[in-house]
């Protein structure tokens, strides 16, 4: 089985997709503009963007996860 | 539930059987217009007739088109337009070298059908942990998604049978879960993609008769992500297409540039004496999932071929599991 380790590769981004949906329903569910917008349709649009940011901020950290864990199983073929 | 096996088992005759009998005729026709490239992993360099997308297309519009007179739902017809502007970028772009940069943003207009048909939820769910509503963020994912997918399987079609093959196999994998989860019209709506490429498997396995070219693998890659999204199963979508996506990310983080694979001047993989493919000792070629697949040693095209759909065999069985998880909350 040679592609063992990009199995393990496959499992830790399955974990990290998971982990992540996680994270992000944590952070960004509870999240409801109230009180200086008054108009109802502007505060959902606020809190959309304001998750949308989370979002994005979490995709970036999960990017640099998988690149730091690539680089730890993958070191000696890519430095090959 | 009768009413749906019919439809079901008619759309399944119609996509296989129009791929599997008009691929030979488009075959012959290329090869008539010389519109052959050849093939550097065969021994001698065969010529081999590229695009096949054309009979791609036709098994999925007449499959579909006679699935959405039984169904006439707007998520049919976003995927039935989407695929099709899908398949006239890869046709652009097979007939014309164009820039690494066309084939994305062009995909960004494949997506807008789904937004204006308004066949999408901006919720997206999650296994275990349930789902979130994000309105503005869900717009752009849909125009990010259609050439993600694209590109991510145009970027897998480097040797013969992958492509469709690795298809094949996600996309079942992707009809099974809408199953589980039971989104049963979507589900019969992405049958005639895991058919359609098995069809065209049967000419572009090793050795291949034939290509699919930018507008098989584009038009396979953009029906994949406009189900994701009308299907709402993007993540379950995203892990069976892991294989796929980990030859990507590779790629990207070696280049660090979307560029067009013509443009690449290193080639991540070499021969040995006895025509195996072999993993190249040169630093500045990017790095790929055959060039890490070969790391280990020599292997023919063959082999590797197999090892990639024994990972999307395994990411395919993680897309099922994700499925069951879908159910579950914590």
């Amino acid at each position: 089985m040679r592609e063992i380790k990009i199995i393990f590769f496959i499992v830790s981004m399955w974990l990290l997709i998971i982990a992540g949906g996680g994270l992000l329903i944590l952070f960004t569910s509870p999240i409801s503009i109230e009180g200086f917008i008054t108009v109802g349709s502007l505060r959902l649009y606020y809190a959309s963007m304001v998750k949308a940011v989370i979002a994005i901020i979490l995709v970036v950290i999960w990017i640099y996860v998988l690149s730091k864990i690539k680089n730890w199983m993958f070191q000696k073929q890519i430095r090959h | 539930m009768f009413d749906q096996i019919v439809p079901a088992i008619m759309v399944s005759i119609i996509a296989f059987f129009s791929v599997y009998i008009t691929t030979p005729f488009l075959i012959r026709a290329l090869e008539k217009r010389n519109l052959t490239v050849k093939d550097y992993n065969r021994v001698g360099g065969a010529m081999v007739p590229r695009p096949g997308g054309p009979t791609i297309l036709i098994g999925i519009l007449s499959s579909e088109l006679t699935l959405y007179v039984f169904f006439p739902q707007v998520e049919i017809l976003a995927i039935l337009i989407t695929t099709s502007l899908a398949f006239v970028i890869g046709i652009i772009d097979d007939k014309k070298v164009l820039g690494g940069w066309f084939k994305p943003v062009a995909l960004v207009v494949a997506a807008i059908p789904i937004i204006l048909l308004g066949a999408y939820d901006s919720e997206l769910a999650f296994p275990l942990f349930g789902s979130v509503r994000i309105p503005a963020l869900y717009l752009a994912l849909i125009v990010i998604i259609i050439p993600i997918t694209g590109n991510t399987i145009n970027s897998i079609d480097v040797l013969n049978g992958v492509a469709s093959g690795f298809m094949t196999i996600a996309s079942f994998a992707l009809t099974v879960s809408l199953f589980i989860i039971q989104n049963y019209e979507i589900a019969i709506a992405s049958i005639p993609l895991g058919l359609v490429s098995l069809a065209f498997y049967k000419y572009h396995k090793f050795p291949s008769k034939i290509f699919p070219g930018d507008s098989g693998a584009l038009t396979l890659g953009a029906m994949y992500g406009a189900i994701a999204i009308v299907g709402h199963v993007e993540i379950i979508a995203a892990v069976a297409l892991l294989p796929a996506v980990i030859n990507s990310f590779f790629f990207l983080s070696s280049v660090k540039r979307i560029v067009e694979h013509r443009e690449i001047k290193s080639n991540p993989v070499t021969h040995t004496e006895d025509f195996k493919l072999m993993a190249t000792t040169d630093k500045d070629a990017p790095v790929t999932l055959v060039r890490m697949i070969l790391a280990v040693g020599p292997m023919t095209e063959k082999q590797v071929g197999f090892v990639i759909f024994r990972l999307a065999l395994f990411s395919a069985s993680l897309a099922v599991v994700t499925a069951i998880l879908m159910g579950i909350k914590i």
